[in-house]
């Protein structure tokens, strides 16, 4: 469905990716890990172009993302993002925040739009809060609404970067609970994730990164219960 | 001379006071359609530079958005519209006024350019980010998600800007313009008497100014409010 070929991308002299393939196939829960400032952030930015890579391609469904002819914004209806940092438009009510670019990108009627996100909050139990603005929510809240606000775009795929590091502890499960979710109902997801319990019940495919570079990859279970690598090794003594 | 007489000897006597409001009429002129032609040169400057550290793209219009703020921000007002008036148009046939609208609207430009940027820097870089993810175009973006968060520190920026481009227009007197400041002027030295003339211009000023500060802020509040 997705997939990097040798992508490198620098900001001024520093090389943050160097030379990343990957796939993600239909249906994957793809996990990224690895220590902070590795480029998993930046390698996940560059799978929507939200980043360009100095070098290499992205794929989604066979469409190169750097061909001038194909429609970037098109693609990204397709591939749903949620950021640590929720990026609600705090200007708009969830409903509005929601019903924004269906509607504005002419894919939805304003009525069917509504009628739809209202019964994506329901099933989140977040309905009674459609007319509050994101100010209004606590951060499990509106990390899920940014999660539903998303789904409503009715994406093939979703990228996930870090979704609970910005919450209290005590909200996490809230929305690992809705990515499993999501999960079991089949969305290819590819998460940035330190939330090893979580991410050992979630992922089917781990990558382990680091300083820019693919250092291990495999099954949940092979990545954490059999390391291979010394510095993934080392890495998950100080995550655990 | 008592204080009736020098409020006679110089605003009524000879109709004195018409040169008070043909200078009030040229000032407000000036001041309105230089604040029209400076937003729109602003906003196109504020665009083209924004898309360009978006995008990448519009490498040479940036460049000359750059200098043009640059050179204007840069150089005193009182020469921009000598330079407009006595080398641009040296030999051309045009209404004074006209070169003060022209003047003083392509100073403001670069003041607005400036102030539409910042607003438009002033909200998260994830805003712009969470737009594209969903899909949305550079411009739907800006005209959805981000200038109606900047409006509301653009928008009192703007106000001042105006303000201050009021008052500024008294320098139009450098080329000739009979606006506000140099009616007063006019009247102060053919009756030697300056009390009159300097003060009513003076408040003139000062209500218009005072006026347009209570309408930016209506506007602030409306706006406000709407969130
Ligand atoms: N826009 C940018 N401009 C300059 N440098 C950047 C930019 N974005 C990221 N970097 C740099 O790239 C490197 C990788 O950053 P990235 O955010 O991808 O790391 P990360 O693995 O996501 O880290 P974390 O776990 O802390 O989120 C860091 O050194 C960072 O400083
Ligand atoms: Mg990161």
């Amino acid at each position: 469905m997705l997939e990097a070929k040798n992508i490198s991308k620098s900001f001024g002299k520093n090389l943050v990716l160097k030379n990343i393939s990957l796939t993600v196939e239909e249906g994957e829960r793809l996990v990224i890990i690895g220590p902070s400032g590795c480029g998993k952030s930046t390698l996940l930015r560059c799978l929507n172009y939200i980043e360009k890579p100095n070098k290499g391609k992205v794929l989604f469904e066979g469409r190169d993302l750097s061909d001038s002819r194909v429609d970037i914004n098109k693609i990204r209806m397709k591939m749903g993002m949620v950021f640590q940092q929720f990026n609600l438009f705090p200007h708009l009510t969830v409903l509005e925040n929601m019903i924004l670019a269906p509607t504005k990108l002419k894919i939805m009627r304003d009525e069917e739009a509504k009628k739809k996100a209202i019964s994506l909050l329901e099933s989140i139990d977040l309905k009674d809060k459609k007319d509050f603005y994101p100010s209004q929510l606590s951060g499990g809240q509106k990390q899920r609404v940014a999660i539903v606000r998303a789904m409503l775009m009715d994406p093939k795929m979703m990228l996930f970067d870090e979704p609970t590091s910005a919450l209290d502890p005590e909200m996490i499960g809230e929305v690992t609970s809705l990515m499993q979710k999501l999960g079991d109902d089949g969305m290819t997801m590819v998460v940035v994730s330190h939330e090893m319990n979580f991410v050992k019940n979630f992922a089917t495919r781990v990558i382990f990164m680091e300083n820019g570079t693919i250092i291990e990859e495999g099954s949940a279970d092979q990545i954490f219960n059999h390391p291979k690598n010394d510095r993934l090794k080392e890495f998950l003594s100080k995550v655990a | 001379m008592g204080i009736w007489e020098s409020f006679y000897n110089t605003v009524i006597y000879d109709n004195r006071y018409m040169y008070i409001l043909e200078g009030l009429l040229n000032t407000i002129i000036i001041a309105f359609f230089a604040v029209i032609l400076g937003i729109v040169i602003g906003v196109l400057v504020a665009i083209v530079r924004n898309y360009h550290d978006n995008s990448g793209k519009l490498k040479l219009l940036n460049m000359l958005g750059k200098i043009y703020v640059n050179v204007i921000r840069g150089t005193p007002v009182v020469l921009q519209l000598m330079i407009i008036y006595y080398v641009i148009f040296k030999s051309v046939d045009i209404s004074i006024v006209l070169v003060g609208v022209l003047a003083f609207g392509i100073n403001s430009g670069a003041y607005v350019a400036e102030i539409i940027r910042a607003g438009i820097e002033s909200i998260d870089k994830g805003q712009m980010e969470a737009g594209y993810s969903l899909g949305l175009s550079y411009s739907k973006t800006m005209r959805y998600i981000i200038l109606p968060q900047a409006i509301k520190n653009i928008l009192p920026a703007l106000g001042n800007e105006f303000i201050t481009l009021l008052k500024e227009t008294s320098v139009g007197a450098y080329i000739g313009i009979i606006e506000l400041t140099k009616a007063s002027d006019i009247i102060a030295s053919r009756t030697y008497d300056y009390f009159f003339p300097l003060i009513i211009v003076a408040l003139i000023y000062l209500i218009m100014t005072l006026g347009l500060s209570k309408l930016v802020g209506l506007m602030e509040r409306k706006l406000g409010k709407e969130c």
